[in-house]
């Protein structure tokens, strides 16, 4: 095959990568890069910085190792050779100083950022705050709605545009409480509580998952957020305390045994102390016994 | 209780996968036997192989056993691919969850302990006490043992395939799933006994090689004229001892927790999963580093010797390792960042792991300014080499990027995690010991390997390994966790999973050209003979010796007045003649089954453990100690070659056969 043969050749090959990678991406967004809520909005203009810091180094990188190689190989003999010259302090302090400088720039970055998207940071927002509790199970996810009386199980109404306070606990091993186009995630543990503050920016429906292997329906474990607007939540409020199931110590007895595939529900929630109840469920006895002296 | 603990006919696989993979291994060790026996080499196998304790054959051990792992882990691999690239929507492909769940855990363990650690400690035993000018390691009997020990978790982990099962619960078995309460089988004990032995192993080979290179080195050369890659294991040899400790700790109380029903990292009765999450990880995160540096310091070798230049910025090269080094235990929280550590906390092991880019980049601008005003040949190490920088710069960023706390929590346990350890694993160490053996290998086997199947396999492997991680990082993107074993087709994962399968494909296309260039290259080795025993015109001692060395490496140890001490020789050689050298007498360790005893031994105290066979436990126990007592009380432990005999022997040797 001839050299002009092999660059049409590659030419069109990377054309079509390209039509069919553009092809494939808009029909299937790409989450992270598609956010949708204030934090993930954020996390991806955090995302593209460091990027574009990292690149500063990377693509010299790239251009010196195939230029040099390329220069000094073996057959071009016109090229100089020192084979003894194995040292150059100013060169050395170049490459020492030149990612130390970015290092600074990013490492600035990191610890501003731990903090303005510190997950436990409350937003700010003209709007009152939602309060949601959320217990990981074996393998479905089941939110309470403290203040609205109201949870459902696999599903995640919220309001747009209002700041919802995510406290999150389990009731399963380790899991981790993810939606992508919202926010980044938190692990969820037994006998301890977690914090997580998203905001929705657009009403849409988000695809939710846990993120950490959790046991044999791990991949069935996921959730709709859905967002909608304030007026269309209080309704589906309103429409959910009518629901048939009611959440009270036994039926959670029920729904916390292992199940996979759970379908979507709802249910009236009048009992303000289960949630509490699934967190001390872990505490030491022993604690309790000591605590009533 | 049964005579058999838990150990009943259950063990054995039913389903058709799981019963095909162990049937295939049942019959490759009977066909190994069968062979064996066939041709009577049942003696020499014993007396040139399992009673060894030349660090030489070690070395050839381990890398056969770490290449054999390899296609295991790719097979496990190859079942995962094809699992999430078929089950989709109302498809559940080849494998149910829990197989699925155990194949990746079996597969990350292995690839870890047993391919990666093995490949590692492979080139260290055939390597490291031939550059610095030593006939053997400090302990030779520790060395054998510490082989035995890793041959025996090995055993343990392809077992649990014929008896029994893996653990369900990911490679580093996070608590509470895998506690009694969630995974009450046997799997996660195969996981701890097969990773606790092999382990030990580990921990002993650390001290060795860190004895050695301290107090064995040839007269004359200090510790700042060591080869780079001497330097990169001394390092890693003092992470192996600070870490590895901490993984026999968490595993034990691992096990007590399963065993005894105690409550270290049980999430009730005090217990703490978290202090479990962080324990691992003070052992893991070292645990790469202890990867990576070997496989630096044998970049570090090929590009020198086949720039023909000097090592440049030799001691900033050696600042960057110590730097490393350092900072590899202050980052181990990286790895979880979203337990709610808080910002304060998780900033500052941010910017740790950020400050770890800054000696590994200084290392890669040294590689490119030997490489600068050197004659650079392109022989298949050095397209390792340049294959390494694209994926590990690339990895890197991807490394930086999740360096950054937010950002990691959007990327924490996705497939982009999964793609950025790939490439700083596949790209990093894999390429790197690739590199290595396929540099060393005339040193060792006295031929060369083939050129054109080692160039075939490594554009394979490059290509695969885009086409197999590259759509694994846009699926992190697009909100794929890692460890699915199924999912909804409107995710629209499916297209790039294929893409990655194939990758996968490619991959495994790469392996065959690695095997077949095994194969060619033994079957034509006459023409790839080495007979001058420095065939790359190389650098440092290894090369001053012939290929292969004899079981005393140096007939008369080598001085070391400079860095490159072979290279110096060679230059004054060219200026005068050679000394007629002066022999004397050598002491050389004797073989002894002793190592392979106690691995025997603490195979079956493992096997115990796990199915709670209540005599068996302590038997090898017992059998372990025994093993020391006898080793202790025997004085006779080496043997004497006569300077008379040593001239005699080097004389036939220089004679071409």
């Amino acid at each position: 095959m001839g050299k002009k043969a092999r660059l049409i050749g590659g030419a069109l090959l990377a054309i079509a990568v390209i039509v069919l990678a553009v092809a494939y991406f808009r029909q299937h967004p790409v989450a992270v890069l598609d956010p949708k809520g204030v934090i993930a909005d954020k996390e991806f203009r955090l995302m593209v910085t460091a990027a574009i810091l990292s690149a500063v180094v990377i693509i010299p990188v790239f251009v010196l190792t195939f230029t040099v190689a390329w220069k000094y190989r073996a057959s071009n003999k016109r090229a100089k050779h020192a084979p003894d010259w194995d040292h150059n302090t100013a060169l050395e302090l170049t490459w020492w100083g030149i990612p130390c400088a970015i290092i600074l720039v990013l490492a600035v970055l990191a610890w501003t950022s731990s903090h303005q998207l510190d997950p436990y940071r409350k937003l700010s927002a003209t709007t009152k705050p939602l309060a949601v509790q959320v217990v990981a199970l074996q393998w479905k996810w089941l939110f309470i709605y403290p203040a609205q009386h109201v949870a459902t199980v696999n599903f995640l109404p919220i309001p747009v545009g209002t700041p919802i306070d995510f406290s999150i606990t389990s009731d399963a091993p380790m899991n981790s409480f993810w939606i992508p186009q919202l926010g980044g995630q938190v692990y969820a543990m037994s006998g301890m509580q977690t914090q997580l503050h998203l905001m929705a920016d657009r009403p849409g429906t988000y695809y939710g998952a846990s993120a950490n292997i959790s046991g044999a329906g791990f991949a069935s474990m996921n959730f709709t957020a859905d967002a909608m607007t304030q007026t269309d939540f209080a309704r589906w409020v309103s429409y959910a305390r009518q629901a048939k199931q009611h959440l009270t110590q036994d039926s959670y007895a029920q729904l916390a045994k292992p199940s996979q595939n759970t379908p979507l529900g709802a249910y009236v929630a009048d009992d303000d102390n289960l949630y509490g109840t699934i967190l001390m469920k872990y505490m030491p006895a022993m604690d309790m016994g000591e605590m009533s002296h | 209780m049964s005579l058999l603990g838990k150990l009943t006919l259950h063990a054995i696989p039913h389903d058709p996968i799981t019963l095909g993979g162990a049937l295939a291994m049942v019959f490759g060790a009977l066909a190994v036997i069968a062979l064996l026996t066939y041709f009577k080499r049942w003696k020499w196998l014993w007396r040139e192989w399992l009673t060894t304790v030349d660090p030489k054959k070690i070395g050839v051990m381990y890398i056969l056993t770490a290449l054999i792992m390899l296609l295991r882990g790719v097979g496990d691999a190859v079942m995962m691919r094809t699992q999430q690239a078929t089950s989709v929507g109302a498809a559940h492909g080849i494998l149910d969850a829990n197989h699925f769940q155990q194949v990746f855990t079996a597969h990350g363990s292995i690839m870890i302990f047993f391919v990666a650690m093995g490949l590692m400690f492979g080139l260290i035993n055939l390597i490291v006490p031939l550059q610095i000018g030593a006939r053997d390691v400090a302990f030779p009997f520790l060395n054998a043992t510490s082989f035995w020990l890793y041959i025996a978790g090995a055993l343990l982990m392809n077992l649990s395939l014929v008896i029994g099962e893996m653990g369900a619960t990911g490679w580093l078995a996070y608590p509470p799933l895998s506690e009694l309460a969630y995974s009450p089988g046997v799997g996660v004990d195969y996981w701890i006994w097969s990773l606790q032995i092999a382990g030990v192993g580990s921990l002993l080979s650390g001290v060795n090689f860190f004895v050695t290179i301290l107090k064995m080195r040839a007269p004359g050369m200090t510790l700042m004229k060591m080869p780079m890659f001497v330097w990169s294991v001394l390092n890693a040899m003092v992470l192996v001892i600070f870490a590895f400790p901490i993984l026999t700790a968490t595993l034990g109380m691992l096990f007590l927790d399963r065993s005894l029903g105690m409550h270290f990292f049980t999430s009730t009765f005090g217990g703490n999963p978290m202090m479990y999450v962080n324990l691992i990880w003070a052992w893991g995160h070292p645990e790469v580093y202890i990867l990576i540096l070997p496989a630096f310091g044998v970049f570090s070798e090929v590009v020198s010797a086949f720039s023909h230049k000097r090592l440049f910025g030799y001691k900033s090269m050696v600042i960057a390792l110590a730097a490393i080094t350092f900072l590899s235990f202050t980052v181990w929280l990286h790895h979880f960042f979203t337990m709610g550590a808080g910002a304060d906390v998780n900033a500052f092991f941010g910017i740790m792991t950020m400050a770890i880019a800054i000696p590994t980049g200084v290392k890669i601008f040294n590689w490119i300014f030997t490489m600068y005003r050197g004659r650079v040949e392109f022989k298949t190490p050095m397209l390792w080499f340049l294959g390494f920088v694209v994926t590990f710069t690339i990895g890197g960023a991807a490394g930086v990027l999740m360096a950054v706390p937010p950002a990691d929590f959007q990327l924490h346990n996705s497939l982009f995690l999964v793609a950025h350890f790939h490439t700083m694993i596949i790209g990093g160490v894999v390429f790197g010991y690739f590199a290595g053996i396929t540099y060393w290998f005339p040193k060792i086997f006295g031929f060369r390997l083939n050129e054109r199947l080692g160039k075939y396999a490594f554009w394979c492997w490059l290509v695969g390994f885009c086409l197999a991680f590259v759509p694994l990082y846009i699926l992190g993107l697009m909100g794929a966790t890692r460890r699915l074993d199924h999912y909804d087709p409107s995710m629209g994962w499916q297209g790039l999973f294929i893409v990655a399968a194939v990758g996968v494909g490619v991959i495994c296309l790469g392996i065959a050209f690695q095997l077949l260039q095994f194969g060619v290259s033994i079957w034509k080795r006459h023409e790839n003979l080495d007979v001058t025993g420095d065939p790359w015109d190389g650098r440092t001692l290894e090369w001053s010796t012939t290929s292969p060395p004899p079981e005393y490496n140096f007939a008369v140890i080598p001085a070391a007045s400079e860095r490159d001490a072979f290279w110096d020789t060679k230059q004054k050689r060219a200026h005068g003649g050679e000394p007629t050298p002066v022999y004397k007498d050598i002491v050389v360790p004797k073989n002894t089954p002793i190592g392979l005893l106690i691995a025997g031994s603490s195979f079956l105290a493992g096997f115990g453990f796990i199915w709670h066979i209540v005599w068996l436990a302590p038997l090898g126990i017992l059998g372990v100690l025994a093993c020391i007592v006898v080793r202790l009380a025997d004085d006779d432990t080496e043997y004497t070659i006569p300077a008379e005999e040593l001239k005699q022997l080097e004389l036939s040797r220089k004679q071409p056969a």
